[in-house]
């Protein structure tokens, strides 16, 4: 999706994550899931002191990839509580460069478009599953996860994904996309030989993915 | 938060079976859940009911095997929130369990209408036939909202 002006844009955000120490600080951001983090667990995470990593994360910030809130982390308020923090989340803009210029996205949303109009869901729920089940027997549940792109984080419940690889679409095409990624999901199980122990479902809530993946009651 | 416009919302989706055969049982038992889900849900401000059992599926405006939903909202968000981020998203995933392909000309329309104002079957059924010819402010879908109308343009 390259048009000229979106390469110059495009280029800018994703130039700020060529430095190797940088790109570690943005994905221990994003390890993070929702919660936004501090440049103290950024910079314990990374093994780096703690200015430099406000010093990339502050980067990360100015190139657009990541947004700044302020909280106290103590849990106490008022006055004597000392001062907000400087926390740190992924900025919920997107930014695809590709060369040279293509437009997967147009295509993808009329694919979507046509699906929706000839009520054809259940092929392309069936397509994603098997899919899915294409991916190598053995792989444990949470790398798999990560390995499509869904940030998982263990939760007391399961696993919950804190990333829709999706997110776009799914936004447009809610009942069809998720519909789509929870085949998909159950399908990966089933081909990583995990369905036995875990199971997908839909858990729609904001700020994440539609999908959760839960241990199977055992008997 | 008092506006001066609320969102309505009007669903039509045709049945692959009556609502008594055995392949819509799922879909029946899920209704009360949903309206329940919906009357509780923040932004809800009406919905379209009739009946003993309480739901829309006695209304049937544009053919035997359509059934609709109309309701209203405070806001396209909370409309949105309750849709696709609630259990909601699960019956809208297995809509084609039960529901075929239609060719009326749209499924979904949203349109503001005036604080205290409740749509009519027969208004929405314009608004339907409006959206079929492309999103505009006076009837349209999640994919292209428009904002509520400036209080200054109300009558």
């Amino acid at each position: 999706m390259t048009a000229p002006d979106e390469l110059d844009s495009g280029l800018a955000a994703l130039g700020a994550l060529t430095d190797g120490v940088r790109r570690a600080a943005y994905r221990a951001v994003l390890a993070a899931g929702t919660g936004p983090v501090g440049r103290d667990e950024v910079a314990e995470a990374l093994g780096v002191g703690r200015t430099l990593a406000a010093f990339h994360l502050d980067k990360l910030v100015g190139a657009g990839l990541l947004e700044v809130s302020y909280a106290r982390r103590s849990g106490r308020a008022g006055p004597g509580a000392g001062r907000p923090a400087k926390l740190y989340r992924a900025s919920a803009a997107e930014h695809a460069v590709s060369v040279p210029p293509r437009d997967y996205r147009t295509a993808a949303e009329l694919l979507a478009e046509s699906v929706e109009r000839s009520g054809a869901d259940t092929a392309l729920f069936d397509v994603a599953r098997e899919h899915g089940r294409r991916t190598p027997p053995g792989t444990d549940v949470r790398e798999l996860l990560a390995a499509h792109g869904y940030l998982p984080v263990e939760t007391p419940a399961g696993i919950q994904l804190t990333n829709c690889p999706f997110h776009r679409l799914a936004e447009q095409f809610p009942p069809l996309i998720c519909g789509m990624n929870l085949a998909m999901v159950n399908g990966l199980l089933e081909g990583a030989g995990a369905a036995a122990g875990w199971h997908a479902r839909m858990d729609a809530a904001p700020g994440r993915c539609c999908v959760v993946v839960s241990k199977n009651k055992s008997d | 938060m008092t506006s001066a416009f609320h969102l309505a919302q009007f669903n039509v989706a045709r049945l692959r079976a009556p609502l008594t055969d055995p392949s819509i049982a799922e879909f029946v038992a899920g209704l009360d859940i949903i309206n329940a889900l919906a009357d509780a849900a923040p932004g809800f401000v009406w919905r379209l009911a009739e009946g003993p059992d309480g739901d829309a599926t006695t209304v049937r405006p544009l053919a035997e095997d359509i059934i609709v939903t109309m309701s209203v909202w405070d806001s396209v968000e909370s409309l949105r929130a309750f849709s696709y981020q609630s259990a909601h998203l699960d019956y809208l995933r297995r809509r084609r369990d039960w529901f075929l392909p239609h060719d009326l000309p749209a499924s979904l329309v949203l349109w503001w209408v005036p604080t205290g104002h409740l749509p009519t079957v027969e208004e929405a059924c314009e608004r339907l036939d409006l959206v079929a010819a492309g999103p505009s402010p006076e009837a349209f879908t999640f994919r292209r909202t428009f904002p509520a109308p400036e209080l200054t343009t109300r009558r």
